[in-house]
């Protein structure tokens, strides 16, 4: 491991002269919050997907990094995976954090897996797999994380394209009747009505008299909250 | 292990879990035991994923911010703060210092809440029920001056985008000073009842170990890392909200005197401390909170439409009680954001579960699967195999093992 300590620009100049071309949309975002505005700095970089291992391995050399997750982004014609690391910790106010985005595009959905490099990449590998449908290559455990065993194939709950969570599969909770299989609740109703509205709750209650299960007596109110 | 008939081979597997309804965050292990020893271990988790994020994409980030007040029970302010530091970050919002202060401030409460729960909880899988009693009742004062200030237990709905919703007034000042002192003065003996006591520290040390390189190459956070001598504290790390202006240090339990062992009692060690820097934190914090407004556009239209016309991508990040929690968040012009992700502290911390676990006895489950803070629901329910049999055996049978154990250790 490197003893000097990197200014964020330093590291940004040591990645693109190894890389050169492979790096594109380098930008460092500074913050400074508080009263003393101290500044904390990220590091953006956009890389292509053949110097993912390489990027990754010059950052184990220049300080061991922390993996905080993967994301993605699905913004269309492409998927752009963000590696979110912070590197330097344990320096007062010295970490910063280095995000590298792997755009892929939507035909050619693989990575290779980093599960080598960091350990603790597993996790978050596994769920972008079953999240976005990409393929990890030699992943060592491709099993899906978050989502249950009966969950279709080929739906991946964070891609806004065909492949996202279709609408047959979403519960609208404002158009989820009682179920109709099971007996009337043992509720008895009451004797006295509120008085504000009186002539109009006791038509209600009539109509709800006369049809049985109570069921059908709720469908009107939801149906109209179904048509908002 | 006999040779028997061929369907009682060792290892035997064990699964424990998947849930209980009413679980944070049930998981399922499987463990693959000879007699009482755990030789390997594996887990599930995601039995309740609620699809926040997917959620989130559908929704404007005014409304997300009271969502993320629900992602978790425990950390009310954790989710909504990082939340906010990103959506502040891509519209380019800069909050005002007083209100910082103020973050900082629940935030810590909720550190010493939840470490003192945690505690209770830990206290409570070794069998030692009058230390949960206290540690829970210790609780109450931090939750106290938790509603006192947000007007809630939990789900403070504290944090907006830009600021906080709630002022802290120098009329409320002596109400928090004194149950800080009352903190200060419990410290000590909290200390002593946890870590001098005998069997606290036979069942807890050189129990459930986790390596330095192993904490970090799984790339743990919080207290979980810092137990094993990984200096990794966001709010020291990254000068944040009014954390930069702090002199803080993480950490370890060498603080304790002790040396790093990464094992259950070093996590005691950590969280314990914790608490007394948190009281520290606030105390400092409330001496130095500068003037000023709460929030950077108290009007929630005009702050909506700056958010719709924001473009960019941002992470926000905070130090939870349970370590880094994580929140990216890409915006493209429109009002919900384009991207959501969430990334809990538990989230990087379990798979270190099973280097931990790998080794250890059955008895030892409960408190090894609780040292790193998890929702210990886990536990629930464990259905042993042996043979073509299969025992259901409930959390509380797997609770008295580990009372037993202790048991057996004071040999009463």
């Amino acid at each position: 491991m490197n003893e000097t300590i990197l200014t964020p620009q330093e590291l940004i100049d040591r990645f693109t002269t190894a890389f050169g071309k492979s790096i594109s949309d380098q930008r460092i975002q500074i913050r400074a919050e508080g009263v003393k505005k101290i500044q904390n700095s990220n590091i953006w970089m956009t890389i292509t997907r053949d110097i993912l291992k390489p990027a990754i391995s010059m950052l184990k050399e220049i300080s061991y990094p922390h993996l905080s997750v993967i994301s993605g982004w699905d913004v269309g014609e492409e998927l752009r995976m963000q590696y979110i690391f912070s590197i330097y910790f344990g320096e007062r106010h010295g970490e910063y954090m280095v995000i590298f985005t792997v755009p892929l595009t939507k035909d050619d959905l693989v990575l290779p897996t980093i599960s080598d490099l960091i350990p603790g990449a597993l996790f978050t590998e596994r769920e972008k797999q079953e999240m976005f449908g990409v393929t990890i290559q030699d992943i060592p455990d491709g099993r899906r994380l978050f989502l249950p065993e009966d969950f279709p194939e080929g739906v991946y709950p964070l891609r806004k394209d065909e492949t996202g969570v279709p609408d047959s599969m979403i519960k609208h909770l404002w158009q989820v009747k009682r179920p109709t299989d099971r007996p009337a609740p043992p509720v008895t109703e009451r004797e006295e009505e509120p008085k504000a509205g009186a002539e109009d709750t006791k038509v209600k209650k009539e109509e709800k008299k006369g049809e049985n299960p109570p069921p059908e007596g709720k469908k009107p109110e939801a149906e109209v909250k179904s048509d908002e | 292990m006999s040779e028997g008939t061929p369907t009682k081979k060792a290892p035997y597997v064990v699964p424990i879990g998947p849930i209980h309804p009413a679980l944070k965050e049930p998981v399922q292990f499987l463990f693959d035991m000879e007699g009482e020893v755990v030789k390997k271990a594996d887990f599930a988790p995601g039995q309740a994923h609620r699809g926040i994020e997917w959620m989130g994409m559908r929704r404007n980030p005014i409304q997300i911010i009271h969502m993320t007040d629900r992602i978790c029970g425990i950390c009310g302010v954790t989710h909504s703060f990082a939340f906010a530091r990103a959506i502040e970050q891509i519209v380019d919002i800069e909050v005002p210092a007083h209100a910082e202060y103020i973050r900082v401030i629940i935030a810590e409460f909720e550190r010493i809440q939840s470490h003192l729960l945690w505690a209770g909880v830990a206290a409570h899988e070794l069998g030692f029920d009058t230390l949960f009693y206290l540690a829970w009742r210790v609780r109450e004062e931090a939750m106290d001056v938790i509603e006192y200030i947000t007007g809630n237990r939990v789900n403070y709905g504290l944090i907006q985008v830009g600021g906080v919703r709630r002022d802290i007034t120098p009329e409320q000042h002596p109400t928090i000073q004194k149950c800080l002192d009352g903190y200060r003065d419990l410290l000590g003996k909290m200390l002593n009842l946890f870590l001098k006591d005998t069997t606290i520290a036979i069942r807890c040390k050189d129990c459930g170990l986790l390596s330095f390189e192993e904490a970090r190459n799984l790339c743990t956070v919080g207290p979980t890392a810092r137990a094993s001598g990984v200096p990794k504290d966001v709010r020291v790390d990254y000068p944040y909200s009014a954390y930069g202006d702090l002199d803080i240090s993480p950490i370890l339990p060498t603080a304790y005197g002790g040396d790093i062992n990464g094992d259950v009692y070093d996590r005691i060690v950590v969280r314990l401390l914790e608490v007394a820097q948190s009281v520290e934190i606030i105390e400092t914090c409330l001496k130095e909170m500068p003037e000023g407004p709460i929030l950077w556009e108290p009007k929630l239209p005009k702050l909506l439409s700056a958010c719709k016309k924001a473009q960019g991508e941002a992470v926000g990040r905070h130090e939870a009680p349970r370590g880094e929690c994580l929140h990216y968040v890409a915006m493209d012009g429109h009002e919900a954001p384009a991207m959501w992700k969430v990334k809990a502290s538990s989230y990087s911390n379990l798979h270190s579960w099973i280097p931990m676990l790998e080794g250890e006895q059955l008895a030892d489950v409960p408190i090894i699967v609780a040292s790193i803070d998890p929702c210990l629901s886990c536990t629930d329910r464990v259905a042993v195999i042996r043979g073509a049999k299969r025992d259901l055996m409930t959390k509380e049978d797997l609770h008295q093992l580990s009372v037993e154990k202790t048991r057996r250790i004071q040999g009463c």
